[in-house]
């Protein structure tokens, strides 16, 4: 303890006495060990399961083609749509893949300006996941218009009868803040990139090293870059932040600024971002966890990242619980008719009162099991879990826009809406297209950030002979 | 490579292998305090605390990114003013038709001065550091391809005035540079 006043000086907080933490890495992986591992991945012959997954999604995708094909050719008719209830599984799938990518924005940039260095081992992925749903996300409004070869009315063009977009209206306000998500992910997503790829390049030979080393752009790592990169990684971080939070506020507006009685309430934005999040991390531990099985990335995605994963949707689900009740509440305590007969008819006497309560057990219910320690470590119990949120994410959207226009203001105008062949085809399409674009992802650029993960090994800090032997101490003790 | 003085004009410069972070740090540090000025150091992520010990300052990258959000929310303001107040008035919603329909003017303001700022990061950033560039003479040294793998590599360009051909190695060699390789043009 002589030294231990000059040590602690020099200590890094992380490693302080008394405060024991998990590795980040397990098993002191060396730098040469974790670029081996994940350029591996690219480099070598992939998997079968990797085929068996890719063929489907593949054949997913032609039916998302499809169904588009024969949606333009025929006409909007072959939806299941028709008055009262115009926004259907469209709308829905739109918020629900949207919503999806939220999680890996939150873990990019969120996790990243508080400096939860954890991030580094899902957030490539997470990332390249939040492109993907932004892509499907864009498909449905993009052929709910109706004519889709009119899209381009959506943008500020002036156009030959002079008029000019509605900037007053939340629809518009969605196509600036999805249009804006993408192309800021993109530019996250390669930037962060750019590293990695000059890795990939400088392991390669002939055309693979040619067409990393040109997207890598010729990236020396010098500190002279490296100074401005972090820079423009943290600026990313620190606009992508407030985006994020935005974009789902934007897409909740759409209902929020109307009169439908179940969509017109003030809660909605902080709910959807909520729920966002929550459905969004949802599908990121449902790709990684079998990712992590099947290419060996336990030490780099250790039961510490699902764990605290686990716990973003326990709190995330928690608050979409208590939005779920204080809508109830406030549609009780605000005395207004229509108010109150919505939420009436959405828990006991309409016609959807089961998807209701599909969403009110996949969201609330089951997510409960996370406060256990067991079950957010046992593998299995996460991926049951994680897929009943998806699902209950997807009802979440359904009892939400479908089930408010089917019982509006006037009895004389209730209906029934279901889905029809095509939307369901398409639904299940956008899933290949999903799949698809991931294991291709996969397949051609590393899962994992490499160079981020190899900042966050102890042996990364300058100063780390100064405070190894604190770390050391520790070791021999909690044997 | 024998006869050094003949092809001192082909000399890119010097690269010397070390064997940590905390070993280039503090390499780093005599470096700066000799007084070079174009070197670098070539790693596989960024080192906390470089800046310092190679003696460089904050990036000024923040200041290209302000003035692309300004750009973007005053060309949000304009767009929307201009054709929602002047040339193509709406009136639905309920909602003013004059310079008081701000508050509905707010999201897509936001959302153009996030795009426009992320523009001026990317452009600012691949102006300072100069890339693209796919052809640089360090692409030239076999040594140089390990910075993106587990190599912590100082690079001291001939370009330098301080730069002498036999001191610098030696300098090298003396604050615990492993492998030296002359790099070529």
């Amino acid at each position: 303890m002589a030294k231990s006043s000059k040590a602690n000086a020099a200590v890094h907080p992380s490693e302080a006495e008394g405060v024991a933490r998990e590795p980040l890495v397990l098993n002191n992986r060396s730098l040469g060990w974790i670029t081996d591992r994940i350029c591996g991945i690219v480099e070598n012959r992939q998997p079968l399961i990797w085929w068996v997954l890719f063929v489907p999604s593949v054949i997913g995708f032609l039916c998302l083609v499809f169904s588009l094909v024969y949606l333009v050719s025929t006409g909007v008719g072959v939806w299941g749509m028709n008055h009262p209830v115009a926004w259907g599984w469209d709308i829905v799938n739109f918020v629900f893949w949207i919503g999806i990518g939220h999680a890996g924005t939150l873990i990019s940039a969120i996790l990243f300006i508080t400096r939860q260095k954890w991030r580094t081992s899902v957030n490539r992925a997470s990332e390249a996941m939040t492109l993907f749903a932004v892509m499907c996300a864009g498909i449905f409004p993009g052929f709910h218009v109706g004519r889709f070869w009119m899209v381009w009315f959506l943008a500020p063009i002036p156009n030959s009868n002079g008029i000019w977009q509605n900037f007053k209206s939340p629809l518009l306000w969605d196509v600036f803040a999805v249009s804006t998500y993408f192309t800021v992910s993109v530019i996250f997503w390669y930037i962060g990139l750019i590293p990695d790829l000059a890795t990939l390049r400088d392991r390669r030979r002939g055309l693979a090293k040619k067409l990393y080393g040109f997207f890598a752009l010729g990236w020396r790592g010098g500190n002279r870059q490296w100074r401005h990169y972090e820079m423009a990684y943290l600026i990313l971080a620190a606009i992508s932040t407030p985006l994020v939070l935005s974009v789902h506020s934007v897409v909740s507006f759409d209902f929020a600024t109307s009169v439908v009685p179940g969509w017109h309430t003030t809660i909605f934005p902080p709910y959807f971002v909520a729920g966002a999040i929550f459905g969004g991390f949802a599908m990121v531990l449902t790709l990684m966890l079998p990712v992590r099985k099947l290419y060996g990335l336990e030490d780099l995605i250790t039961g510490k990242h699902i764990d605290n994963m686990a716990k973003i949707i326990l709190l995330t689900g928690t608050i979409v619980g208590y939005a779920y009740i204080m809508e109830l509440f406030i549609s009780y305590y605000s005395g207004n008719q229509f108010e109150t007969d919505a939420f009436h008819l959405r828990i006991l006497s309409g016609p959807y009162t089961w998807a209701y309560y599909c969403m009110f057990f996949c969201n609330v219910i089951a997510p409960q099991v996370f406060w256990f320690k067991f079950c957010r470590h046992n593998l299995w119990v996460v991926f049951v879990i994680v897929n009943l949120v998806n699902a209950g994410m997807w009802f979440e959207r359904f009892v939400i826009i479908p089930t408010s226009l089917a019982r509006d203001f006037l009895p004389g105008q209730w209906g029934y809406y279901s889905a029809s062949w095509v939307e369901k085809m398409l639904f299940t399409g956008s899933f290949g297209m999903f799949m698809m674009l991931f294991l291709l992802f996969i397949r051609f650029l590393p899962v994992i950030a490499i160079s981020e993960v190899k900042g966050v090994l102890p042996e990364s800090d300058p100063h780390y002979p100064e405070w190894k032997h604190l770390r050391e101490k520790r070791r021999v003790s909690a044997k | 490579m024998s006869n050094p003085s003949s092809r001192s004009n082909d000399l890119f410069g010097y690269v010397a292998e070390f064997s940590s972070a905390s070993d280039l740090y503090h390499a780093a540090e005599k470096v700066r305090d000799a007084g070079f000025r174009r070197w670098d150091v070539h790693t596989p992520f960024p080192v906390h605390g470089m800046d310092h010990a190679m003696g460089l300052g904050k990036s000024w990258l923040s200041a290209i990114v302000l003035g692309g959000g300004i750009a973007g929310s005053l060309t949000a303001l304009l767009l929307q003013f201009f054709t929602q107040v002047s040339l193509y008035p709406t009136a639905v919603q309920d909602k003013p038709m004059n310079l008081f329909t701000i508050p509905a003017f707010f999201p897509v303001t936001f959302e153009l001065t996030i795009l426009l700022s992320a523009f001026a990061t990317v452009i600012g950033l691949f102006s300072i550091i100069l890339l693209p560039r796919w052809n640089h003479p360090l692409f030239n040294s076999s040594l140089f391809a390990k910075f993106s793998a587990d190599g912590f590599l100082l690079v001291i360009e001939a370009r330098d005035p301080k730069f002498k051909r036999e001191k610098t190695r030696e300098l090298l060699a003396e604050i615990g540079a492993g492998k030296i390789e002359e790099v070529n043009y």
